[in-house]
Formats: C-alpha cells, structure tokens, sequence
C-alpha cells in the first residue's frame, strides 16, 4: 500500500518537474516548484522521515515561494527566449539519467535490512541514545550531539548564505538615487480586510508552533531548523499583510542581524565551553554532573542556536528582497 | 452497536468527501473561465476536507489525534475560503473578467486584451465560438 503511494508521489514529481521545465511563466514555475516541495514532503513522510518532511514543507514550499516571489518582483514575469540550440544539453541530460538509471540497479530494495546503511553506524545510534542521551527521537540525537560538527557545519553554511545574499542585494546602483519614493510594500494588504483579519488571527499560533516544534524536537519530529523555518514564515506573513515597514519595526535590521550571528555563536560557545570543562569540542556530557543530562542541555542549547540563525537569516533575506526597488 | 455506526458514518464522509475531491478537480479542468473554475477548486478546500477529516476523527475515537485532526480542520476551515478570496479578489483587481474564457489549458497565449485577439484564429473551433460570443459580450456591455 506504502509503496502504491510512494509510486503515485514519485510520478507526481515528475510531472510537476516537467512541468516546471516548460513553464514560461515564472510565477508559475515558483508556484509548480511549491507544489514539488509539498509532494516531496508527503514523500519523505511515507519514507518515516518526518523531519525532513516538515523541513521540506517549511523551507521548500514555504519560505521559498515568498522569496522566489520577492525575486521576481524585481525581475520579469516571462522566461528570456534563448536562442542556443539544445543539441548538447539534451545529449547531456539523456547521458546523465541513463547513468543515474543505471546506477539504480545496484541500489538495495527500499527497507531491506541488508542494506548498507542499515549495517554501518545506524545500530549503533539506535542501541546507544536510549543509554547516552535518553531522548525518544533518534534523529534529534545523531542530528544535535553525534553528529554535531556536521550540523555546526550546516548552521554556518546558512549563515555564509545570508551574508552573501545581504552583499549582494544591499549594493546600490548609482544610476537611480533620484528615484527613492516610498516602496509599495510599505503599504501591507489595506484593501484585503479578509486575508488581513484571518492572518492577524493565525500569526500567533504559527509562531506558538514554531516555538513547540522548537521546544519539542527531542520528543517528535522537530528541531533548530523546522522551528526557525517556521516562525520565519509566521514573521514574513505578518510582513505581508501589514507592510514591510511595520515588520521591521517590530524585528529590526540591528535584531535579525544579531539572530543570524548570535545563533552561530551561541552554537560554537557550547563547545568552547565544553572544552573549557575538561570534554572534547561539543561533547556535552560534561556540561552537567549527570553526562546524560549535560547530554539533553547541550542539544537544546545548540537546537535554540540553530533556530534562531535560520530564522534571523530567512528574515533578513526576505527583507533584502522586499526593500529593493529594482535589480 | 454505536461503534459501527460511527463506522459506518466515518466511511460515507470519507467517500463523500473523496467524491468532493473529485468534483473539484474535474470542475478545475473543465469549466470555462477562471472564476468558475476557482469555485470548483474552493469546494475542495471546504466541504471535501470538512468531510474527509470529519470521517477521519469518527475513526480516531477520543484520542490525541483528534485534538490534532480538529485544530487541522479549523486552521483549513480558516485558510482554505481565505486563499480562495484573496485569489479571486487577486485576479479581479488585476482584470481578468468573469466572461472571459480560457483558450488554453496550460495557458500559452497571454490573458491580457491585446493579445486576445491576435491569437483567436489560432484556436481551435470551440474555443474560437466561444471565444467569437465573448467578444459580442463585451461588445453589448459596451
């Protein structure tokens, strides 16, 4: 039946990939690249990956669009016609999927327990959290403290991410100093009363999820990433629907830049700590007298910093694009 | 006794509301122009997942999944008829008229007037007669 499913998702997919090569309209490209996130994420649910899964629905369907869309209001609404013959890159694509088709032959059956990647570490990790850590979710543990230089890796990639974007889109053209007037974006949704109320009354409990998926990472699907994906959104929506300058007002430039530093730095300072109490760099057991405890701090601590650089860094990259006139 | 009815229940709302899917997905290929194709949509934003969560929290029981399925339902409730409106509302404000009718599927051909024309003979015959007595209407109106 998983795998009816999982069959019916991936023909999905594929079509809307199609799809979405063929679109000449980019509005309805980024709509078609939602609709792929959100068919994604319905896939790695039926895969038991439900942390992915949110992610994928928070950042890809999600956060995305808004920017992608953000983009586009600086850019055209319809593909540039390229005029290059497409002889080689179809021979290109054609070599490549036959490749990837080919390579497919040798991969394992989905849930096999032979598999490779059954055998490796994963016995390990699933024998040994109950022990070391003491958290329901697995992933939360290998995520936030076995395999913790990996994520400091990635908050540091998001955080890399954003200061590039910010450079930029923060570089002024000469040519138009003169055109400065008020953005329409200041304006927020005046007219929309509907769309305005309904937000206004679902703000607060996107945030409270946010903050519970936060929170509640070692004991459900959840964590750093989804949580600051997701109150990011509850911001950019506030954004929306009561103008850009109102937003930042209530999350100025100075606090988001701040997020986005301070939540790398929060991360880093728990293993300059820990190595300052005798353990290995983000070896949390010595946080506390009681490993598993120092264990279970150390993982909300870095889980918190995470959160609050995605969130700082998704907020300021909207905002790059939202206060931009032109490209 | 009550369990089975409630089973029984559960299962008419769910085909009911999978007929609602249905419904709203034949009516977004196949009605004519935007407005009343967005209607069809809408119905699966609402009586479809009124009724297929609906038949869901019959089959949960009190459990903690019905807290769940509820607070899903009133947030859909909430956001389904409020995207609808702010599309609908969206498209009026950037003119696209209720009479107009779509020429294309997927939309080649640009929905703004000037092009309307110019892209008519390339049509097939119904979409050209309907397209034909579009124009007399906007003619009357005039």
């Amino acid at each position: 039946m998983i795998i009816i499913f999982a069959v019916f998702l991936l023909t999905l997919l594929v079509i809307t990939a199609i799809a979405i090569v063929r679109a000449e309209n980019l509005f309805v490209a980024v709509m078609l690249m939602a609709i792929f996130s959100l068919l994604m994420a319905a896939n790695f649910f039926i895969l038991d990956a439900a942390d992915v899964a949110l992610t994928e629905a928070a950042i890809g369907a999600g956060v995305t669009t808004v920017i992608f869309l953000g983009a586009l209001s600086l850019t055209a609404e319809n593909e540039k016609k390229v005029e290059l013959s497409r002889g080689v890159a179809m021979s290109i694509v054609t070599a490549t999927t036959l490749l990837l088709i080919y390579a497919t032959f040798e991969k394992p059956k989905l849930g096999d327990p032979e598999a490779p990647v059954h055998q490796h570490v994963a016995p390990w990790y699933l024998s040994e959290t109950p022990k070391l850590i003491d958290i329901p979710n697995v992933v939360t543990a290998v995520l936030g403290s076995f395999r913790a230089y990996d994520t400091l890796g990635e908050v540091f990639v998001v955080f890399t991410a954003c200061i590039g974007v910010l450079f930029l889109l923060s570089a002024k053209n000469p040519a138009d100093k003169q055109s400065r007037r008020t953005p329409p974006e200041s304006i927020g949704l005046r007219h929309h009363l509907i769309p305005k109320v309904v937000g206004r009354l679902l703000f607060p409990f996107i945030v409270l999820f946010g903050l519970y998926v936060q929170f509640h990472g070692e004991y459900g699907p959840g964590g750093g990433f989804q949580a600051g994906a997701i109150i990011a959104t509850g911001i950019i929506l506030f954004a929306l629907l009561e103008g850009e300058k109102t937003a930042l007002a209530a999350v100025p430039h100075s606090v988001m830049m701040a997020m986005v530093a301070g939540g790398a730095l929060l991360y880093t300072m728990v293993g300059v700590v820990t190595m300052f109490m005798g353990g290995n760099f983000l070896d949390y057991s010595v946080l506390s007298s009681n490993p598993v405890f120092g264990q279970q701090m150390g993982i909300i601590l870095i889980e918190a910093g995470v959160g609050i650089t995605v969130c700082g860094a998704l907020l300021a990259i909207f905002h790059a694009f939202a206060a931009r006139e032109n490209y | 006794m009550l369990e089975q009815v409630l089973y029984v229940l559960s299962w008419i709302m769910l085909t009911v509301g999978g007929f609602f899917v249905l419904v709203g997905g034949i009516g977004a290929l196949r009605l004519p122009n935007f407005y009343t194709r967005m209607h069809a949509a809408s119905v699966t934003d609402t009586i479809a997942t009124f009724l297929v969560l609906g038949g869901l929290l019959l089959q949960a029981g009190l459990t903690i999944a019905t807290v769940k399925l509820i607070a899903i339902l009133v947030f859909l409730l909430l956001t389904g008829p409020t995207a609808s409106y702010a599309l609908a509302n969206a498209a009026l404000l950037s003119g696209v008229k209720s009479n107009a009718t779509f020429r294309k599927v997927n939309g080649k051909g640009s929905k703004s007037g000037a092009g309307q024309e110019t892209s008519v003979n390339q049509e097939t015959d119904a979409s050209q007669e309907t397209s034909a007595s579009q124009e007399n209407n906007e003619e009357q109106s005039k």
